[in-house]
């Protein structure tokens, strides 16, 4: 990840957005603004719970609202190629409170 | 400002920050913009066991919004360089 604090350098690029309500969702960055909102196209939500494994749901197109957004990480292929989501346990995230 | 400015001395230097959401993200500060929003490389989840949501991820964008604490290494700060220029700032000036 190069350049200045943008997400300049992401875009078109496969990642990894935490909303602020603890979801996880992955696809690629089409767009972004000042204020942080994202296009990402192809995305999914993987979903965690400590009953089974990670559970991939299909979502699309979505934009989501920057004030939503927590963390945004590029996701690295080959490491992202090697996890065996289906035997993945965790809670899933805590919401951000403010 | 000041703390625009200070965090960009940083840059290079490994810290860990906390988000309020409970994650801590240990990595080396790339970048910091005028929102504090943060960019850090070579990342690690600190509790990657409990929270194994980033195991894909190296390089990451925090928004500033959702940070609660930033973790310095202990030689980042001056901290009698940092109290003038706090005091300067609250004198407006």
């Amino acid at each position: 990840m190069s350049a200045g604090p943008g997400l300049e350098s992401l875009v078109d690029q496969t990642i990894s957005v935490i909303t602020n309500d603890g979801r996880n969702i992955i696809g690629i960055l089409k767009g972004f603004d000042q204020a942080t909102n994202i296009i990402l196209d192809e995305s999914h939500e993987r979903v965690y719970s400590t009953k089974e494994g990670v559970q991939q749901l299909v979502l699309g197109l979505y934009i989501i609202r920057g004030d939503n957004i927590s963390v945004i990480g590029e996701l690295d292929e080959e490491l992202d190629a090697n996890l065996d989501l289906s035997k993945l346990r965790a809670h899933p995230l805590k919401p951000v409170i403010h | 400002m000041l703390f625009f400015s200070y965090f960009k001395e940083l840059v290079g230097k490994e810290v860990t920050v906390e988000l309020k959401n409970d994650l801590a993200i240990k990595g080396i500060l790339h970048s910091v913009d005028q929102y504090l929003n943060i960019k850090l490389e070579n990342t690690r989840v600190v509790d990657q066991d409990k929270y194994p949501h980033m195991l894909s991820v190296r390089n990451c964008f925090i928004r500033g919004s959702v940070v609660r604490y930033v973790q310095l290494p202990p030689d980042g700060v001056d901290i009698d360089i940092l109290h003038d220029a706090t005091r300067r700032e609250a004198r407006g000036g």
